[in-house]
């Protein structure tokens, strides 16, 4: 089968007239929750009911785009009394994320954890983490039902022990994107498995799907100290999560898009962590796939992640 | 008298029949079920202030009492109108009557099946993402989105039919039978489908073990099969005592001994289940230990309601399957108390929790559903009891008390 | 890559379907092209609803290889333009001890020079646990040019060299840290990256890896309120 689809697909609508509908009912029902608030509309109800009718971020035309993003910005700036940068950096052509973790590298030492915390704005309470470092018995393997996420030494690696760091997979094949049932996570063409928490419905089937437990929901409004939000920010990433809402690893979208490693691979001190182009044959990762011997996890569910661990030693 | 006017002459006198006319318990039945949908407004409001974190679900457990609900309730859902095929099979008199019921009870459910739903949702303001047209439904791949749209086509054929033939009898006019027993006979595939379409949002999760087994559907349907009669056989049964309703009691034995099969085969697919669990003792094993018993020494919190649901599965096979105790009054109540309950811990209790214990990466969190989920539960069942019971008032007051008398005028 | 693959029974079902306004990056051929097929809504109705589940929700299987001779082709597809092969290793400074290095500063050319292998009084931190039963400072260390190290033939190098005097017993290894694969690098994937020195993670006297005091443990769900 050739690379490019060869039937001919029909000729996409032209968008005023698609959007025409769709716009109507969207302001309908903005008029309606504008019909519901009090009859002197400030500024934050303004901005409520503008995050309420927020469309579907592959709905927003260019100039849409440019408009929410600064309408963001701006919120988040008033929010966190700093200059917020929201951004929505495409992703680059000719380029397929891959990820690889050297398991017989890993201290489990959690730095990986708290710098992403840091950088990707989780909340800090109720706490989030999107990578959770198992420990794991050397002379059982990799076994996750005896894995600890809980384990607490004084120095770390603990005699005996092993550890595992496991996050968003980005699957190519993706059980999160399959079950959603409003199309508010998608696996962008780099590879990075996005979401958009504006149209997140906070159902949590991707929870319930995603065998790795990835996915992490905001039980509560999160929160971050305004002196430690990472202002730089993209819509698609890490800028600020509401309540209700799914959220996990983008692979530091913010960072990888503008050609940079993630947070994690800046501040694992053994270096496990790898990083790179998977369609560049001379990448590390290609290096990594082509010489030492890697697998992924839970192979047998084909979701084909482009995260591989491997034993370097 | 022109269609608007008879609609809201239908309105104002089916509202005035639901509400006047009862006798003392029934309004003390009014007055518990609006205190329970009261409390519940209070605890609802305070989650949708500060959000599910004042439920117990986190991320290792992420479903809980409220889609454990859900799932009972679409089986009550399909199993009501189920009902209507062996009212076919046997010609029992009313079979008018009994599709009615059942209808209701189908509608009442639906209701309470959206609510939990809404109740779950991290963002129920955004539910409009999910209407076709101006939201984007992820078909055909997401079952969730497949899901809602079964249930609602459901809900609204179920609700038309049955407003149709009681608005048809509040006039003394002849149903159509050309518009009725098509949506009825159509309602019965629905029926299955929205069970199986449920059972697959949980079967189609590979990276979920405990769900991810071909027999989850068929168990669906089966252990439906036994809470959805039970429930109607009780009502059945009160409503022969309080009104002109006329149902022989070889139609009531029947209905229980359909349950004696049907329990007989959810039985034998959890038997097949467990077999296929504890037999081969893969890592898989875990989700069932931790049902039965406990995990790494501790000893988990849903094993007692899991023990109870098998030995009232167990009890109440019997009591239906052996003639004597199908036939007898009290313990063929009994029977269909104990499969309602059994079949509401298995559904409610037994089939979601398990399945997220342990998580992912094999970290146990014990859950148990927070005060607020009781509440705002206990809060959705006053919804659909108390719609129901209002629509049953008015049916009945219809089809026995003067529908008699319009059709004869 | 599989992204065209993976869409394929949605294409051929083509005729059934209305396609959503599509993306604001339409203009992107490659993007636009992914988006449309993503934006897909089929209208179904009756049994043809149930046809498309079944088959649709189905992921199509591809055969060949994932990462291999498949990815080139399609960087090849995609004209990825290959890096020029690094030969220079931006390596971070040697991490010298405080007022360790120039040597000389102490160490003057005329010293005497006993060769053979003995305890050193003055150097009393360091401990030697790499090999020490068959080697000793001057294996490395070069007498003559005490700001330099030298390799075994007797090339002296500079410090910030000293991976290649490590790689002449940790040849796979130094081929691995040279590849990216071994160590620490930063800065970018696609660009400059900061290299560490093999002695900025593993002390030349005392190679092993010091354990960590690790960061807390998350907070368990049920203290999660």
């Amino acid at each position: 089968m050739s690379a490019e689809p060869t039937a001919p697909l029909p000729v996409p609508q032209p968008q005023t007239e698609g959007y025409s509908r769709r716009e109507a009912l969207v302001m309908g029902l903005f008029a309606l929750a504008a019909a519901a608030t009090t009859a002197g509309c400030s500024a934050a109800d303004k901005l409520a009911l503008d995050d309420f009718v927020a469309k579907h971020f592959r709905d927003l035309t260019p100039d849409e785009l440019k408009d929410r993003l600064a309408q963001l910005e701006k919120k988040y700036s008033e929010q966190y009394g700093k200059s917020v940068k929201v951004s929505a950096t495409p992703p680059i052509p000719g380029v397929l994320f891959g990820y690889a973790l050297d398991l017989s590298r890993c201290i489990g030492c959690r730095r990986c954890v708290y710098g992403c915390v840091d950088e990707n704005n989780q909340s800090r309470d109720p706490q989030t983490h999107w990578i959770t470092v198992l420990e794991m018995d050397k002379e059982g393997g990799v076994n996750l039902q005896n894995a600890d996420a809980f384990y607490d030494h004084e120095t770390v690696p603990a005699p005996g022990k092993f550890y595992m760091p496991v996050a968003c997979q980005h699957c190519e094949n993706p059980p999160c994107v399959k079950v959603c049932p409003v199309e508010a996570t998608w696996k962008e063409p780099d590879g990075i498995v996005v979401i958009d928490y504006d149209w997140c419905i906070g159902c949590r089937s991707c929870i319930s799907a995603c065998p790795y437990g990835a996915r992490h929901f905001n039980w509560g409004t999160p929160s971050i100290p305004k002196e430690e939000l990472n202002p730089v920010t993209e819509y698609l990433g890490n800028r600020p999560r509401q309540r209700g809402v799914v959220e996990k690893c983008s692979w530091c979208l913010q960072l990888t898009r503008n050609g940079l490693y993630p947070k994690c691979v800046e501040v694992c001190p053994v270096g496990a962590r790898k990083f790179g182009n998977l369609l560049d044959p001379e990448s590390e990762i290609r290096y990594i796939i082509e010489n030492k011997r890697v697998f992924i996890l839970k192979e047998e569910l084909n979701t084909q992640p482009k995260f591989f661990y491997y034993y370097g030693l | 008298m022109s269609f608007i006017r008879k609609i809201s002459n239908f309105v104002t006198g089916t509202g005035r029949m639901a509400l006047l006319g009862g006798n003392r318990w029934y309004y003390v039945w009014l007055a518990v079920l609006v205190a329970c949908i009261v409390q519940a407004g209070f605890a609802y409001a305070h989650q949708y202030q500060y959000g599910l974190i004042s439920t117990n679900m986190r991320d290792s457990v992420s479903w809980g009492f409220y889609i454990g609900n859900f799932t009972f309730l679409v089986g009550v859902a399909a199993a009501a109108v189920l009902l209507v095929i062996p009212a076919y099979v046997y010609d029992w008199k009313p079979i008018k009557e009994v599709a009615l019921f059942g209808e209701l009870l189908a509608v009442a459910a639906i209701i309470m099946c959206l609510l939990f739903v809404m109740a779950d949702m991290g963002r129920p303001d955004r539910f409009w993402h999910l209407i076709p047209g101006i939201g984007h439904m992820h078909l055909p791949s997401s079952i969730m989105a497949w899901d809602s749209v079964v249930l609602n086509i459901y809900l609204i054929i179920n609700l038309s039919v049955a407003s149709y033939l009681v608005y048809c009898g509040y006039y003394g006019i002849h149903y159509n039978r050309k518009i009725v027993v098509p949506l009825v006979i159509l309602s019965i595939p629905m029926a299955v489908s929205i069970h199986t379409v449920t059972a697959f949002l949980y079967n189609g999760m590979a990276g979920r073990p405990y769900w991810n087994s071909a027999i989850l559907a068929p168990r669906f349907i089966a252990s439906a099969f036994c809470s959805g009669p039970a429930l109607l056989l009780i009502l059945f049964q009160i409503l022969r005592k309080v009104s002109a309703f006329e149902i022989k009691d070889e139609a009531i034995h029947k209905v229980a001994e359909l349950m004696a099969y049907a329990m007989a085969f959810n039985l034998f697919l959890f038997g097949a289940e467990v077999f296929k669990e504890y037999y081969s003792d893969t890592h898989h094993l875990v989700h069932y230990e931790y049902l039965f018993s406990g995990l790494h020494g501790k000893a988990s919190p849903i094993a007692p309601y899991a023990w109870i649901s098998l030995a009232f599965a167990v009890i109440s096979f019997f009591l239906f399957l052996i003639p004597k105790t199908r036939r007898m009054p009290l313990t063929m109540n009994i029977g269909c108390v104990l499969i309602y309950f059994s079949v509401y811990i298995e559904k409610g209790i037994a089939l979601i929790i398990p399945g997220f214990t342990p998580d992912q990466l094999g970290q146990v969190y014990a859950y148990v559903p927070s005060s607020t989920e009781l509440r705002v539960a206990a809060g959705v069942f006053g919804v659909g009891f108390l719609l129901f019971t209002l629509m049953v008032k008015v049916s009945v007051a219809i089809l026995f008390e003067r529908g008699d008398q319009a059709a004869h005028a | 890559m599989t992204a065209h693959f993976r869409y394929t029974t949605s294409q051929l079902l083509a005729p059934l379907i209305f396609l959503a306004p599509s993306s604001r990056r339409d203009t992107d051929p490659l993007w636009g092209s992914m988006t449309r097929i993503r934006n897909i809504r089929l209208a179904v109705a009756g049994a043809s609803a149930a046809v498309l589940l079944t088959v649709a929700c189905r992921p199509v299987q591809e055969a060949g290889p994932r990462f291999g001779k498949g990815i080139e082709g399609v960087a090849k597809a995609k004209g990825v333009v290959p890096k020029p092969t690094v030969t220079l290793f931006p390596v971070a400074p040697p991490p010298f001890s405080e007022g360790a290095f120039p040597c000389s500063e102490c160490h003057g050319l005329t010293d005497k020079v006993n060769r053979v292998p003995h305890k050193v009084d003055f150097h009393e931190e360091i401990v030697l646990q790499h090999d020490e039963k068959n080697r000793w400072c001057l294996d490395c260390h070069d007498a003559q040019h005490r700001d330099k190290l030298h390799l075994a033939d007797g090339r002296l190098i500079d410090f910030t060299e000293s991976y290649r005097l490590c790689g002449q017993c940790h040849g796979p290894t130094l081929r691995n840290w040279k590849a990216g694969e071994h160590g620490k690098r930063t800065g970018s994937w696609s660009g400059a990256k900061q290299y560490l020195l093999c002695a900025s993670c593993h002390s030349p006297h005392s190679p092993h890896f010091k354990p960590l005091k690790p960061k807390a443990p998350p907070l368990r769900q049920e203290a999660i309120r």
